[in-house]
């Protein structure tokens, strides 16, 4: 038990951001990467590969996933935006924190799977090969995701400077 | 220059950081003459690189303490922490158990049981124990029955032939020489298809019941009926219910008084 001290304690922050980012309910993602750890030590002894970070990162996301399933089904009535000043707090700047804060948006707009992909691939700095095990598709499902949502943002982002068709004819109205 | 055609994920291992160094020269080549995929790769490298500085905070956050794996591993170790009351107190009430426990039930245990009751009772403690062996159950197979049939007699000085049980759907599993507080005994197994195993065992009588009749024995799931014939005591023991596994027991006293 010794070597899972040493080799999960330094992902549990990780463990909180990605389940965080996913469930943006702070309380509720810790209590998520509680379960998490537990179930880690009662099976850490019958693990089968030798790569705790994916394995353990495997488990929180099925937990996320299953969470976010049933919760689909009985809505908790927070503001979006209260849910984020609460989650995402932190602003180096006040011009910063309202870039952060649009990217956290469009991300959390994002579909579950693209989202998932985005997040353990560029933040947590997870290879693809581990992102397609986490997750358990093949690594070519992983790269389609990753690409369709980079384009997503970066239209968004596009779509947030520049003229905003849809949003205007809206406005004009 | 390797010449492979540069791929949509070499664009994002570019950005993700994940390419080897002489595949990072070539998407920057790739990148140096074509304008539109170099915008969107600056694009989504500059995302990456603010998605990681917004969220960067949360990992740098002290641990809430519900979060201690240290005390987690500790706990599972330890499963049940109960105090030294909560001890005390379980201590106390188990001897308050025991001493009436053992009161009560002062005549039965002390009773020592002799004749076929002390037959069927070896039967079944060899049964609990050797029947739900899966490694070795018995300790010469059914294919070395001359050399467990010769054993036998040699240890009971009686021979006892092995029953053939094919009727009622059991076959010979083979047997071993066991313990009891009268003296060795020959333990023999079978199972059917289903792999229900009976065991019969047999030894030399002491004193009481040179010959008796065929008595039920048991408790629930386990029966067994035993009998002695001739200063040899036998009882048939499995997880039958008493009215199947009487004919079978009738039937191995028919083919054991025959061979004697």
């Amino acid at each position: 038990m010794n070597d899972m001290l040493r080799q999960i304690e330094p992902l549990i922050p990780a463990l909180r951001r990605y389940a965080r980012t996913l469930l943006r309910d702070r309380a509720g993602a810790d209590d998520l990467v509680q379960d998490c750890l537990e179930r880690a030590v009662n099976h850490w002894s019958q693990r089968r590969d030798d790569n705790p970070r994916a394995w353990i990162f495997t488990i929180l996301h099925n937990l996320a996933i299953t969470r976010l399933r049933s919760s689909a089904s009985r809505p908790r009535h927070i503001a979006i935006d209260d849910a984020q000043e609460e989650t995402f707090a932190r602003a180096p700047s006040q011009e910063d924190g309202l870039r952060y804060r649009e990217l956290l948006e469009a991300v959390a707009r994002l579909p579950e799977d693209q989202k998932s992909v985005l997040l353990l691939a560029t933040v947590e700095g997870l290879s693809y090969a581990e992102t397609a095990g986490v997750l358990g598709v093949p690594i070519g499902t992983v790269m389609s995701r990753l690409s369709r949502a980079r384009e997503r943002l970066l239209k968004e982002r596009d779509g947030d400077r520049g003229a905003q068709p849809v949003a205007q004819l809206r406005r004009v109205k | 220059m390797s010449g492979r055609p540069i791929t949509e994920e070499d664009l994002h291992g570019f950005v993700d950081g994940v390419l080897a160094p002489d595949r990072i020269v070539e998407v920057q080549a790739y990148l140096d003459t074509h304008p539109d995929a170099a915008q969107r790769i600056a694009g989504y490298a500059g995302q990456r690189s603010m998605l990681r500085a917004a969220l960067a905070p949360i990992a740098e956050e002290p641990l809430p303490p519900n979060l201690d794996l240290a005390r987690m591993i500790a706990q599972r170790s330890r499963p049940r922490s109960i105090s030294r009351r909560a001890l005390a107190a379980a201590a106390v009430v188990l001897l308050a158990l025991g001493i009436a426990g053992g009161w009560t039930l002062r005549g039965p245990i002390l009773a020592p049981q002799e004749g076929i009751a002390a037959v069927a009772q070896e039967a079944a403690d060899n049964y609990a124990v050797y029947a739900p062996d899966k490694q070795r159950p018995v300790e010469l197979r059914a294919a070395d029955r001359a050399e467990l049939v010769a054993w036998t007699a040699q240890r009971l000085g009686r021979p006892v032939a092995v029953p053939d049980l094919a009727a009622s759907g059991y076959r010979f599993m083979g047997g071993r020489i066991v313990s009891t507080a009268h003296g060795p005994a020959a333990l023999f197994m079978y199972d059917n298809d289903r792999g229900t195993r009976l065991v019969m065992l047999a030894r030399v009588m002491q004193g009481a019941d040179q010959n008796a009749s065929m008595t039920p024995h048991g408790s629930g799931s386990i029966n067994g009926f035993a009998w002695a014939d001739n200063g040899l005591g036998y009882s048939v023991v499995g997880p039958a219910a008493p009215d199947a596994l009487h004919p079978i027991a009738n039937d191995v006293r028919r083919q054991l008084s025959r061979n004697i």
